[in-house]
């Protein structure tokens, strides 16, 4: 039994606010899990305190069999990568794609980039036709391919997605979700997936946790939510609110 | 409820738009945002939906009048209420502009005064349009903000709009648009910053305020399925034109390939389908 990720008892508190209070959590390797929440949940700062983005004030986390210090080493970020929710905001508004996937590159002191930027951009549906264009020049489904490729560059072995498609159109969404599928099915990832939507989350993970007020509501199979077989009130609340509006007479 | 609509102007359409075109002049030519709208709205719920780019939100800026300057706007017609909104002076199009017709934007925290509180902004836009003194206008904001359902009005009438939450915001909102009591409501994507559950809350008293006071509403969204289960109508926008208009009860049976595509698209829960089916643009819906 391997897990991917193994968090417990993890707490973050910034200034006095606890923004997550004692969660835990075990991620198997190969599995495509999903965080649900509202704003404030805390399911971005969990997201974010593994990859060492947000003040963990106790509580472990555990990432392929490694116990990770309160600083993360580059063979870290080979093994972790993210993707975030903004397109706009996470690509460097002065650097080509090519330079964009350089950087990460360099800093690993990988010899071979250019073949890899090469497969990158073919493996995000690209091509070489995007590789010295700006982020301004592309759209933000392209944007976000170029955020994954970036990801996808150092052969990790988990992908941290942050609400990777809230801020692209329901049509470009769709195209996203199938390639975040279909790279994880080629290269056998593990994903930890953010998001606000049972309905993507039920679509790309296998199990999920719900979260609220920085805490674990509960913990459940996509099959067990799809079914409606859930225990908290919360949950069933997010559920209905899923469905649409619903008039009352 | 003060004016009250009568029957027989119940019956005819509160507003009329005939091939209306949005033209932005930019450094590579004009980009027509709009092009050739037609529709008609009575005192009912008529949902526009499409995705970034398709004009919708042109569609509602040029009949509220928040075109910008640089842009140009033509239609065979464009009125509201037999005004002719082409026609009339800034002065009387203003006179419009929150007394009759009133709109609501996505983000409580940029479309509200972020120096002012939010009595005092309801108490301004009801003054604005009505001579009432100021008690009376206080009191008039207090019932207005506990129509909306905020439980303590007093003192969110004090509060200013950092100090409340984005569905209290938006509610906020919304009693500033309905205090004047206005014949119809323009609400560009009202609910998308908002948490799923909060966002329901929300669209319930828009809904009860909507038909209690037989308004008409122009609900402007990216999400198909939400508006299809809040409005009574549904267009379609693509490019810049209308490519489908259907009741919203009717939209499992829609006929146009984007309608079926874009309903198609999203994750469903309990409709497993890998890979999720993906839109295949052709050039001619854009013709």
């Amino acid at each position: 039994m391997t897990a991917a990720i193994a968090i417990d008892g993890l707490e973050v508190i910034f200034d006095r606010f606890r923004a997550l209070k004692g969660v835990s959590l075990e991620v198997r390797s190969g599995e495509s899990f999903g965080l649900v929440g509202e704003s404030g949940s805390g399911k971005s700062t969990l997201l974010r305190a593994i990859a060492g983005l947000a003040p963990v004030a106790s509580g472990s986390i555990t990432v392929n069999g490694k116990k990770l210090g309160p600083r993360r080493d580059k063979a870290f970020y080979r093994e972790v990568q993210m993707v975030f929710q903004d397109p706009y905001g996470s690509l460097h508004p002065r650097q080509t794609v090519d330079r964009l996937l350089q950087e990460p590159l360099a800093i690993h002191g990988f010899a071979d980039g250019e073949k890899r930027i090469q497969r990158a951009l073919d493996e995000v549906g690209l091509g070489s036709g995007f590789r010295f264009r700006y982020s301004h020049q592309l759209s933000g489904g392209q944007r976000q391919r170029v955020a994954i490729a970036r990801a996808l560059i150092l052969e990790p072995s988990i992908l941290l997605l942050d609400e990777p498609t809230s801020a692209l159109d329901a049509s470009v969404q769709a195209e996203v979700l199938n390639l975040l599928e279909e790279v994880r099915r080629r290269r056998k990832l593990t994903f930890l997936m953010v998001s606000h939507d049972l309905a993507i989350v039920t679509h790309m993970c296998e199990r999920l946790m719900v979260m609220q007020g920085g805490e674990a509501v509960e913990n459940l199979t996509a099959a067990q939510l799809v079914a409606h077989r859930v225990t908290e009130d919360y949950t069933r609340n997010l559920l209905r609110a899923s469905e649409g509006f619903v008039r009352t007479a | 409820m003060s004016g009250g609509p009568n029957q027989q102007r119940s019956m005819s359409a509160l507003l009329d738009v005939d091939d209306l075109r949005v033209t932005f002049p930019t450094r590579s030519g004009l980009i027509e945002a709009v092009r050739g709208v037609s529709f008609s709205l009575g005192r009912e719920r008529l949902g526009i939906v499409g995705e970034s780019g398709s004009g919708k939100s042109q569609t509602g800026r040029a009949i509220m009048g928040l075109t910008p300057p640089q842009a140009r706007i033509s239609a065979n017609k464009l009125a509201f209420d037999g005004i002719d909104l082409l026609a009339v002076s800034p002065r009387e199009r203003r006179a419009l502009r929150g007394k009759r017709i009133a709109m609501i934007l996505q983000d409580p925290k940029y479309s509200l005064d972020p120096v002012m509180s939010i009595g005092r902004q309801i108490v301004e836009t009801l003054r604005t349009h009505e001579k009432v003194g100021k008690a009376e206008a206080r009191d008039r904001a207090l019932a207005m903000l506990e129509a909306v359902q905020i439980r303590d009005p007093a003192r969110v009438f004090d509060l200013h709009p950092h100090e409340v939450s984005g569905g209290m915001g938006q509610r906020a909102m919304i009693a500033m648009m309905l205090i004047a009591g206005p014949e119809m409501m323009i609400a560009d994507e009202p609910t998308s910053a908002l948490d799923v559950t909060v966002q329901l809350d929300v669209l319930g008293i828009l809904d009860r305020l909507v038909s209690e006071r037989g308004m008409g509403l122009i609900f402007i969204s990216h999400d198909l399925r939400l508006v299809s289960s809040f409005c009574d109508r549904v267009i379609v926008m693509y490019a810049g034109k209308v490519v489908e208009q259907l009741k919203a009860s009717e939209l499992g049976r829609a006929q146009h390939p984007y309608t079926r595509g874009l309903l198609n698209c999203m994750p469903r829960i309990g409709f497993e389908r890998h890979p999720l089916p993906v839109l295949d643009r052709k050039p001619e819906w854009a013709a």
